[in-house]
This record gives structure tokens, sequence and C-alpha cells, in this order.
């Protein structure tokens, strides 16, 4: 606060766009020396590291270089960590795109004029607060419920509707992979469901900013509300799309459930290889930050922007 | 005077009964007119508003159903919940396990500590990220660019990535070279607080790039005559800042609090790797079942283990005793948390 003090006074033959700059940086100056010392200096000595072997020793450390070491561990001996990536980036993906129509879906439900909505709204909004952190991680290893869902499940498996479509369906044998993943989702629904609470809210933003006249217009020259949907409703929320789809992704993959976190931490506070740890989330964070860029950038093709 | 009010207020009464029963009778005089098109759409707009209260409810219940759940096994014995026949109604009513968690989890001393560090945590987080954001809302400077697209970047960072560094830049803490020059040695900041509070002060806590985001959002939808009214009125930049922007702020400013706090209150794994040694909420529910087996063994003196059902019980418990004081704020704060989100105009 001190330094913000200086930058009232009115200095001399200086002009208001030179005083507005300094006071500009004195405003960001403590995301500025936050993001140099606990930000780039870990991220370079942790992308150093990953290429080193650390030794902890009695009140110090040595690293020692030895070239991809590291990263040829992860890939080629490490037993579990290929698969948890490939496992955790597609459950991510089809998460993910669950999440966004899940909530594009509910939003337009809430949208709508019916009594009770703000309740509604307030319900919907509730997993954001009650499921993050440690109690997320909890509630999906929670073995009681498992065993109930599993009796409730044998007992009622012959008067299931989704079981029975889902045999008709596999009989059927189109597309059976795609299928499974699709009941997959459905099977878990709740998780869906508590995942979408900001994205919610964020498309009940967008879907708010659309003028009525719109609508209105359109239904005048005899447009339904299905082809007002696809035609007004879609291409003016798709840049919420974007902001939902790289907030869905970048939160499921920093949940506590994720397993490839889990892994990094064991590996790092329980193993104590720090070296491993470090090439193990470096190649998570660049496969996802790989895959947002690909994917942002393909979305952001088909935004529309309506000024 | 009232007689003429009482009168009018007659009026309007019969008037409005009046217009209800003609608009009963009305309507199969318009349904005719129009060639049954208003039945119809009657008829459509009934039978969704059926639907869409069918879907939401059962929405709704799917996501409360877990918490009711838990508040009906937290009052079970255990004899109940291995009873089939109970299902929500324990038989056995008992509010030993609330007991059975508090001790288990310390839980006077841990909220106590959860409160502190929440509160203060939030309040250094937002305090940062509110000057930050107004940074990047109002001003021109160079390099603003990069240093926003930086600021983007630490909400892309998994907080894992930097995770062991961090780990190792705070056991061997130090700043330039300076505290080695004088003491001779780096400084063990393990185990303290004291790191994430500088983190925090840095603005690079637990999604303090989100803060920052939405805060700056904000700033710049405010209209910027306000501000240069204020300039004109010959006041300094950080007068303006603290007496026409700061108020104008405050639903985002309230509602990144909340959240701050909140996600403060649950978070694991700041808490694992900085606040080890303080006893949180966060932290010591994640250990409970371990400490339920270690508590259930000092007591017997022999290696027993747990049921799955009671262990899981007194989870659920313990997680009801650490999401109440949630609820209840979220109960009064429930429009700060929601409406700011959607006033914030997030777009991209």
């Amino acid at each position: 606060m001190e330094k913000n003090k200086d930058a009232n006074k009115p200095k001399k033959l200086v002009g208001l766009q030179r005083r507005k700059a300094k006071a500009g940086y004195l405003f960001i100056s403590p995301f500025i020396i936050g993001f140099l010392m606990f930000m780039v200096k870990p991220l370079f000595q942790s992308f150093y590291m990953s290429f080193c072997e650390v030794e902890l020793g009695a009140g110090n450390f040595n690293q020692i270089f030895n070239g991809i070491e590291n990263l040829k561990y992860c890939f080629t001996v490490d037993p579990e960590f290929n698969r948890l990536l490939v496992e955790e980036i597609t459950r991510m993906m089809i998460y993910s795109i669950a999440i966004i129509v899940f909530s594009f879906f509910v939003s337009l439900i809430l949208n709508q004029k019916f009594k009770g909505r703000a309740l509604v709204r307030a319900i919907f909004f509730l997993p954001v607060i009650l499921s993050s952190g440690v109690i997320l991680g909890l509630e999906t290893d929670n073995q009681l419920m498992a065993t109930l869902a599993a009796q409730v499940e044998e007992t009622t498996s012959n008067i299931s509707v989704t079981a029975a479509l889902e045999n008709v369906l596999r009989t059927s044998g189109v597309g059976v992979r795609a299928f499974e993943k699709v009941f997959e989702i459905i099977d878990n629904i709740y998780d869906v469901a508590i995942a979408s609470g900001i994205q919610i809210i964020i498309f009940l933003s967008g879907l708010q900013t659309i003028p009525s006249s719109m609508y209105e217009a359109a239904s005048i020259e005899g447009c339904t509300k299905w082809e007002s949907l696809w035609k007004i409703t879609f291409p003016m929320i798709s840049s919420m799309f974007l902001v939902n789809w790289i907030y869905t992704v970048i939160d499921f993959c920093m949940r506590s459930d994720n397993e490839v976190i889990k892994k990094i931490q064991v590996v790092m506070i329980d193993q104590m290889k720090y070296g491993r740890a470090s090439a193990m989330s470096w190649v998570y964070f660049l496969v996802i930050l790989a895959f947002i860029g690909v994917t942002s950038f393909l979305i952001s093709k088909e935004v529309y922007y309506y000024d | 005077m009232t007689n003429v009010k009482e009168n009018t207020k007659a009026i309007e009464k019969a008037e409005k009964k009046a217009a209800k029963k003609s608009a009963r009778k009305d309507f199969w005089e318009r349904n005719r007119l129009s060639g049954g098109y208003l039945l119809q759409k009657k008829v459509t707009e009934v039978v969704l508003s059926i639907c869409r209260f069918i879907l939401l409810f059962g929405m709704c219940f799917l996501i409360l159903q877990p918490i009711f759940n838990k508040i009906s096994v937290s009052f079970m014995t255990e004899k109940d919940l291995f009873n089939p026949i109970v299902i929500n109604i324990p038989e056995h009513f008992t509010t030993d396990n609330y007991k059975m968690a508090s001790t288990l989890m310390d839980y006077p001393k841990a909220l106590r500590n959860s409160i502190i560090i929440s509160l203060s945590i939030a309040f250094l987080q937002i305090a940062m990220c509110t000057l930050v954001g107004y940074g990047f809302a109002r001003f021109k400077f160079p390099l603003k660019k990069f240093w926003f697209a930086c600021a983007i970047l630490i909400i892309l960072i998994p907080p894992q990535t930097i995770a062991s560094s961090l780990h190792l830049h705070f056991r061997f803490f130090d700043f330039l070279g300076i505290i080695k020059l004088i003491t001779g040695d780096t400084i063990n900041l393990r185990g303290s607080k004291l790191p994430y509070y500088m983190m925090s002060a840095g603005c690079m806590g637990l999604k303090n790039g989100l803060y920052i985001y939405m805060i700056r959002q904000y700033f710049r939808n405010i209209p910027g005559d306000l501000e240069e009214a204020a300039y004109v009125d010959g006041c300094g930049m950080l007068k303006t800042f603290f007496r026409i922007m700061l108020p104008e702020a405050k639903p985002i400013l309230t509602s990144c609090f909340l959240f701050a706090f909140v996600w403060q209150w649950t978070d694991g794994f700041y808490a694992k790797m900085f606040l080890g040694g303080t006893q949180l909420v966060s932290t010591s529910l994640s250990r409970i079942v371990d400490s339920l087996g270690a508590y259930i063994q000092r007591i017997s003196g022999i290696k027993t283990t747990v049921s799955i059902a009671y262990s899981n019980c007194i989870l659920a418990t313990g997680t009801l005793m650490i999401i109440m004081p949630l609820i209840i704020l979220y109960l009064f704060a429930q429009r700060a948390f929601v409406e700011s989100i959607s006033s914030s105009g997030i777009k991209m």
C-alpha cells in the first residue's frame, strides 16, 4: 500500500498518460512480484528438476542432471503412468462434453419463467460450494453409498429402463463403444450434475443478454421455438461455450479425485522422488495445455460474435 | 377518507372477479374464434410445465439426496446400519456419532483454526486481487497484454505442476540471497503458515487467477465517466479507487470473498502442502477414517478393523459437520453467490 501512495504525488513535466501507466504498474505490482517469486521461479525450477535426479541431503538438496531419464521412466518403466494419463484424458473429454450439454439444457430450462425458479437455481449452485476440495474426493470413495447403489441395481436390474434400453441398443450392434460411454455418463449423472454449477450460471448470464425482441421478430416471421433455439440462442451464446469449455477442462484436471494428480502426490510426498514427480506433472500439464489449445481453437472458429 | 379507500378497494376486487369470470367465459369463446389454436396452446403450456417440474424435481433430488442420506445416517446407531429394514429413519436415534466425529476431528479447535485461516486468507487474497484486477481494468501501461496473459496462465497451470519445487522453495527459503548473507543459512519455512500467506499476498493462492479475471471484468463494465469526473474534481488515483470504485464493486467483491472463503475451507491441496502442522477441518476430515481405527485400537487395546458401514457413518457425520457452516452461510448469502457471476458478464 505504501508504494501506491507515491503514485499520487504529482510529478513535474510528466504527462497524465505516464502517471497513469506508473499507477497501473503499482496496482498490479503484487501480482508481478508474486508471479515472479512463486510462479516463474518454481516453474523453471520444476522444469529443470524434471531432467534431474534430486537428492535431499541434510540442510540442502542436490540436483544431478540426468537428461531425459525421468521422462523415460514415466513412459517406459512406471507401470501406471501411461494408463492413468490416457484414462484421465478420455474421462475428462467425455465428462466435459457431458457437462457442457447438461448445463446448456438446464440453463435453458432455468431461463424460463416459473414458480420457484430462485430455489431451483440455488439448489443447482449448491454443489459448487459443497463438493469442492476434499469433500469431492471423499464422496467418490464412499463405500457405503457404493454398496447401497450396487444393492439397488441388483434388485431392480430387471425393471430398469436404462438397462433395457442398453440391451436393445447393444444387440443392434451399432457403435457399441460410443453407446457404452453414453451409458456410463447416464449412470454417473450425479457427477455431471454436481460439476456443472458454475457453467449453468455462466450460460444463464449469457441467455439473459439476448434481447427478447429477437425472439419476437423471429416468431412473427413464423419461426418455431425449436428453430429459434438453433438460429438465435445457439449463436448468441456460442462465446459462452468457449468460456465454459475452458473452465470445465481446467476444473476437471485440478479435481482432487484425479488419478494422475494422486499418482504425482504419491511419487512426490511418499516416495520423495521430486525429479520424477516434476517430470510427470510437466507431461500432464503440457498434455492438458495442448488439449485446451487445440479444442478451444476449434471451438473459437465456430463462435459467432454479435456486436 | 378510510371509507373512500375501502370503497375503491371493494370496487377493484369486484372488477377483478368480474374480469376473471368473463375471462373464463371468454376462453371458450376466444378458442372458438381462434379455431382451436388457443386451447392447443394452453394445453402445450400445461404439459410443458408439468414435464419441466418432473425434470427439475428429479434433478434437484439428485443433488440433495446425498445430503439427506448423510443426515439420516448420522443419527443411526451401528445396529441400525446393518438392519436391512432401516433405510432412512433410524430406529435407535442417537447423537453419539456427532460426539465421536467431534473428538476424532478435534472439532472445536479445527473449526477455530479453519475459521481464522479461511477468513484471513480470503481477505488477503481478495484485497490483493482487487488491486490487481483494478490495475488491469482501468490503466493503460506497456506490456499490459503480456501481464494479463500471465494472469490467465496462472489459471491454467495446475498447482500440482509446481508443487514439488515450491516444496523445496520453502524448505530452503531465501529472498534474493539476503537471508543467507545475514544468518548464513536458509530458512526452513515448511510447516509454518507464512509461505501460504506470502503466496496469497502475491495473488498466487487457490484460484486467484479466476478472482483477478472476474474482478477485472466487473471493473471494466463500470462506466469510465465516473472515474474521470472524480479526477476532474481533483481526486487522486488512490482516492478514486477507494472512494469511487470500491463501493461500486461491492457485489463482485462480496461474492469473490465468499468463494475464496468456501474454497479455502474445503481445500485439501494447499492445506496439506503448507498448513500441514495446523489442524483444519478439511485435513482432519480426510484423515477421519484412519483416526477412527487408531482411536478404537487405543481404547480396546487390540488391533481390530472397523466395519466399513460404521467408518462411513462417521465419515458422513464428519462431512456434515464441516459443511454445516457453509450451508448456513449459503442460506444467508445465496444471492451474493449466484447473482454476481451472472452480473460480472464473463466474456471472451
